[in-house]
């Protein structure tokens, strides 16, 4: 499995290679970097603050005089873990939705998609900025705010694959041998749908990390001593007159990894049409 | 005949936009029920929240009466949305002003930000978006490919930083925070808000392009086209000529998709740069829990999108070749 894996790797473009090195290096700190951090991560280790490059702190020190490559580190596990578990809630949500959809039949379609209809013409920053304001930002909140923004889109596109799929001769012969619907959806549908929907739960992805790290520089995301990485550039944003690392270094591993993941998907044969 | 036939596709051209009208009206609606349940959603209610914890039962029942909070929630919205519709949409809890004067002092600098924006992006995009699609495949296309594509995912905190870095630390060309205020003439208000208008331009531009060029090649592949390009149509001419009048309501269309992205953009980048407008205005009032300003602001940045949605399937609609009246 690893050598086909490899395999198809190689046919990439070489943006797809590029993408797919950002992404694979952006998961492994996120598993590994805290292991590898050199310092603690909340500990006063500089001489000075906003301090430059230098052997001992690799990316140099924050406005507090902590080292900010261990920061980095911790900071991608929470941006990474965060937007991955939350796009994987909203894909699953929005995707099980979908297949009730179009299992279910008009009566549970139309209000379903009305109401999805509905909940995509709030824009996403919005809709997100009112639910940090009613239920606050704990991260399981955060979680599940970013989640329920951005299941409208999944749902949208994992509806109209399904409802062409359930059209299909195959699934009207299930329909026909007595299937229930629920193992129609599951077992018929479903495994149809899998390589769009790895596309687009990429994007999701995607939009999660900008949008909780958008929050997090707001200073509305994850609340210290928790720090994401858009926490990162927003505690250090006084250093922005000096044009230190501290800031640019979290905001530049923010691009790195959606770039990368943006490259990646679109280099993918047979994506599909996300927004 | 044709005058016939192109008169009752005018009408029908004409009955759709007024369904997709009044489809975008039931939607704010909707949207509006949402945002009220949401905002209603907090634990402690506003009034506990004003008096704090010290508060007596009796003053929270006496301030909660006074707010009309022991009023059934269905009152509460249709007072509400009266308010809102009729220009009053309550008082703001922190600013003790009402919401419509705090918002009528934001707004205009948020519509100048976005006028400003589109100013400079539609050309841009515009330009690469062609050109690309001109150039389909070839060595160009294929660099702004990977750069629209990575400049959709920067966020926009990045462009920020790097442009006050470049502009106003190395260069000092600029100031760093964008204010605006009365006393400003016009070129200082211009150089103030350079950097935010070219941080939102990044994403927009991005996006457009893309969508442009989709636009342009979906044409390209028509039969007129081979037919120019046969006869001998420099291919500046053809895309000028044969294209753009083809392409121009898909263009239109996807010029009011994108800006759409500004309404999320503009919430970063008047933070960042201390713009006075409409989406840090909403960023204050999440900080603090100001519900009546934050459900008025989320009720406008909502309407602007329904708007700018509205106004991509209009054109899409009115370019119809079977709905367009000749």
């Amino acid at each position: 499995m690893i050598a086909s894996a490899f395999k198809r790797a190689k046919t990439l473009p070489l943006s797809g290679k590029v993408g797919l090195t950002l992404v694979l290096f952006w998961l492994a700190v996120a598993l590994f970097g805290p292991m590898l951090a050199p310092y603690p991560v909340g500990a006063f280790v500089a001489y000075d603050v906003f301090e430059g490059q230098s052997a001992a702190h690799w990316l140099g020190s924050d406005y507090l005089g902590r080292d900010v490559l261990s920061r980095l580190l911790s900071g991608a596990r929470y941006t990474v873990g965060l937007a991955a578990a939350a796009a994987m809630l909203a894909s699953a949500t929005g995707t099980a939705l979908a297949l009730t959809a179009a299992v279910g039949g008009a009566k549970v379609e139309e209000p379903l998609s009305r109401f999805m209809d509905m909940l995509i013409s709030i824009p996403s920053k919005i809709f997100s900025l009112v639910l940090v304001a009613a239920f606050g930002s704990s991260l399981p909140l955060l979680l599940l705010i970013a989640a329920i923004t951005y299941v409208p889109g999944n749902y949208r596109i994992a509806r109209a694959l399904a409802v062409n799929l359930a059209q299909m001769d195959y699934v009207q012969v299930a329909r026909a041998r007595g299937e229930g619907r629920f193992h129609i959806a599951i077992t018929e549908i479903l495994p149809n749908m899998i390589h769009p929907l790895l596309a687009d739960f990429g994007l999701r992805f995607v939009f999660i990390v900008l949008l909780l790290s958008g929050l997090s520089f707001l200073g509305l995301g994850v609340q210290p001593p928790d720090a994401d990485l858009g926490s990162l550039v927003r505690e250090n944003i006084s250093g922005l007159g000096e044009g230190a690392l501290a800031i640019l270094a979290p905001a530049v591993a923010i691009a790195t990894l959606t770039v990368g993941v943006n490259l990646l998907i679109d280099a993918l044969p047979g994506r599909g049409k996300g927004r | 005949m044709a005058g016939a036939s192109s008169q009752s596709g005018m009408k029908a051209a004409l009955s759709l936009i007024g369904k997709r009208f009044a489809s975008s009206l039931l939607t704010l609606l909707l949207v509006s029920v949402t945002i009220f349940v949401i905002a209603q959603l907090l634990p402690g209610d506003a009034a506990q929240e004003a008096l704090g914890q010290s508060a007596t039962a009796e003053q929270v029942a006496a301030l909660r009466h006074e707010m009309g909070l022991d009023r059934p929630a269905y009152v509460r919205y249709a007072s509400w949305l009266t308010g809102m519709v009729s220009g009053d949409p309550g008082q703001s809890m922190v600013a003790n002003m009402p919401v419509a004067g705090v918002i009528a002092e934001r707004l205009p600098n948020s519509l100048l930000l976005a006028a400003l924006t589109a100013l400079v992006a539609v050309p841009v995009a515009l330009t690469i978006g062609i050109g690309s699609a001109m150039n389909r495949g070839g060595r160009i296309d294929r660099a702004l490919n990977i750069a629209t594509l990575s400049m959709v995912a920067v966020p926009e905190f990045l462009v920020a930083t790097i442009a006050v870095l470049i502009f106003s630390v190395k260069l000092r060309w600029l100031p760093s925070i964008a204010l605006a205020s009365e006393e400003m003439g016009w070129g200082d208000y211009l150089r103030g808000v350079a950097m935010p208008i070219l941080t939102l331009s990044v994403v927009v531009i991005a996006q457009m392009a893309r969508m442009t060029r989709a636009a342009v090649i979906d044409q390209m592949d028509r039969p007129y086209v081979e037919m120019a390009v046969l006869k001998g149509v420099a291919p500046v001419q053809v895309v000028l000529k044969h294209i753009m009048p083809n392409a121009i309501a898909p263009i239109v269309n996807a010029m009011a998709l994108s800006l759409s992205y500004l309404l999320g953009g503009a919430v970063i980048v008047e933070t960042i740069f201390n713009y006075p407008g409409l989406a840090s205005l909403m960023v204050n009032a999440v900080t603090s829990r100001d519900m009546p300003l934050l459900q008025a602001c989320a009720m406008i940045f909502c309407a602007a999108y329904l708007l700018l949605m509205l106004i991509a399937d209009v054109t899409a609609i009115l370019a119809n070749p079977r709905l367009r009246a000749q």
